[in-house]
């Protein structure tokens, strides 16, 4: 019994050290990227290289996703108010609503963490197991700042503008699938997605998706930079990446929420 | 020259390098040479700072080299050229770009300045008409020679190879050994490569260091191992018959 117990409280106590000597090596990391870059020019042409690869490239999917959600959460809205005494207009509302405060800027960050979060892991640490990390650090390059923070940057300019574009396609989507269902006209979801509409619901949306690019992004690096091993490594560090970024995504969301809406 | 002064290493407990000294010369080939897992590429990361050494010192003329913090050794690294096992090239680069890649990082040079620099790079190696090439398109020989082009391009006064032949057929390791003991002479380069490449070491070996887990076992040049009484050595480096042969008839004369 008791040598069971002192068993766990030692996997427990590893299980911790592990943890907490990831989040140190985790900020030691963002202390390298943030440093002052070797040559600005150099990242400049970098941070443009990454907004067509990490931004450009995923107005496809989030327009996608966005569509099919929009009108998804229309139906769903119009299925569960089918009672007389809710103004039609609500669909409208609900489908404005749920789309700028939580899909457009969550459920799209746990997508991209998926698309780009993988992109990112996979790439830096096919970098790091083929020694292309140690031949940047051999020349005199910090290869942390070279290769994240460019990364950083572009998803913090760019996904602001991928939400945007997800808020007005998902309603866009969410009025195509209510009307041609026939559950709610266009002058009533027009009327409802103007009705008692709050500003600040999308300046909220937008700094939500600052802090998931960030967490995006960084994450994902973590795991890729320090990858030891082979291809089979990178494809776990690629999965963790997914998995930590999407569980510190949705641990943000929280606190977020709570601090800017309460 | 570069010194290495009482080197120890350990991972997790296990020593890898065991107090090794050793001295490196300018305009020399030195190599370093060892059968696998006897330490030579952890000896060689240590020296060129990529792993931080537990004990001794590594000098780089009258620098210390292990004991500069990030932006001290940063200026010794511009003055650095390596050669690694797999080539490192840049993938998503082409072979231009890898080469200017240096260039633009650390000097002021025009745009045409540049690019002479990088064809004359390029020529060097034996690289012609394959500048927009990427990696993945070319052949490990070709890799090699690029990776090479890319260490000389800023003129580095140290070159380090690890182990530059392998995955190489026997002529092509032939001319790599050749280009790189030509650059090193050229350039008055020190010149420290990781092998265990017999035509390696009877061709280039002007100073040669034999590492055996993780201790230094014997010293000498191409011409004393011919004569050489160290039996692991022998062991080491006469493994085949013919190379049996060649070391009896060297004794005879």
């Amino acid at each position: 019994m008791l040598p069971g117990i002192i068993a766990k409280f030692d996997e427990t106590i590893d299980l911790m050290f592990r943890f907490l000597s990831g989040f140190g090596s985790y900020w030691l990391l963002l202390g390298k990227v943030f440093a002052r870059p070797e040559k600005h020019s150099i990242y400049y042409r970098q941070t443009m290289k990454e907004l067509i690869s990490l931004g450009l490239r995923s107005i496809g999917i989030t327009i996608i996703i966005s569509f099919f959600m929009g009108a998804v959460i229309t139906l769903q809205t119009a299925y569960n108010t089918e009672n007389p005494i809710y103004p039609t207009y609500l669909i409208g509302l609900g489908c404005r609503d749920s789309i700028i405060l939580e899909f457009s800027s969550t459920i799209v960050a746990l997508i991209l963490a998926g698309k780009v979060g993988s992109n990112i892991a996979s790439e830096i640490g096919t970098m790091r197991v083929t020694e292309q990390i140690d031949a940047l650090e051999l020349m005199g390059v910090n290869s942390a700042s070279y290769l994240i923070l460019p990364k950083v940057v572009a998803t913090l300019v760019f996904n602001p503008f991928l939400t945007l574009i997800s808020i007005v396609v998902g309603i866009m989507g969410g009025w195509i699938a209510g009307t041609s269902a026939g559950v709610i006209t266009t002058q009533d979801f027009i009327y409802g997605i103007q009705y008692a509409f709050i500003p600040y619901y999308i300046t909220y949306s937008l700094i939500k998706t600052l802090f998931f690019a960030f967490i995006i992004t960084t994450v994902s690096a973590f795991q890729g930079y320090y990858v030891e091993g082979g291809s089979l490594e990178v494809g776990r560090a690629s999965t963790k990446a997914v998995v930590y970024s999407s569980i510190t995504i949705l641990l943000f969301n929280v606190i977020l929420t709570q601090l800017l809406l309460s | 020259m570069i010194r290495a002064e009482n080197v120890t290493k350990s991972f997790g407990g296990r020593e890898v390098l065991k107090n090794i000294s050793a001295t490196f010369e300018p305009g020399k080939t030195n190599l370093i040479i060892g059968k696998s897992g006897s330490g030579k590429t952890v000896f060689l990361k240590c020296i060129v700072g990529l792993l931080e050494i537990d004990e001794g010192n590594i000098w780089y003329g009258d620098t210390l080299f292990s004991k500069l913090d990030f932006t001290g050794k940063k200026e010794i690294r511009k003055e650095m050229g390596m050669l690694f096992q797999g080539s490192a090239l840049f993938d998503s680069m082409t072979v231009e770009e890898n080469v200017r890649f240096p260039l633009d990082m650390f000097t002021r040079m025009s745009e045409e300045e540049k690019l002479e620099r990088i064809n004359f790079c390029l020529k060097r190696v034996d690289i012609i008409n394959s500048n927009s090439l990427f990696p993945a398109e070319l052949s490990g020989g070709m890799r090699k020679r690029v990776a090479i082009a890319r260490a000389i391009a800023l003129k580095p006064r140290y070159l380090f190879c690890d182990e530059p032949n392998s995955g190489l057929d026997p002529k092509t390791s032939i001319v790599i050994d050749e280009l790189i003991k030509e650059i090193t002479v050229e350039l008055n380069m020190t010149t420290i490569v990781n092998t265990h490449d017999m035509n390696s070491v009877m061709e280039n070996g002007e100073k040669i260091i034999f590492i055996e887990e993780g201790e230094k076992c014997w010293e000498g040049c191409k011409t004393e191992i011919l004569k050489s009484d160290c039996k692991i050595l022998n062991d080491f480096v006469f493994a085949n018959s013919l190379a049996k042969q060649l070391k009896a008839s060297s004794l005879e004369e």
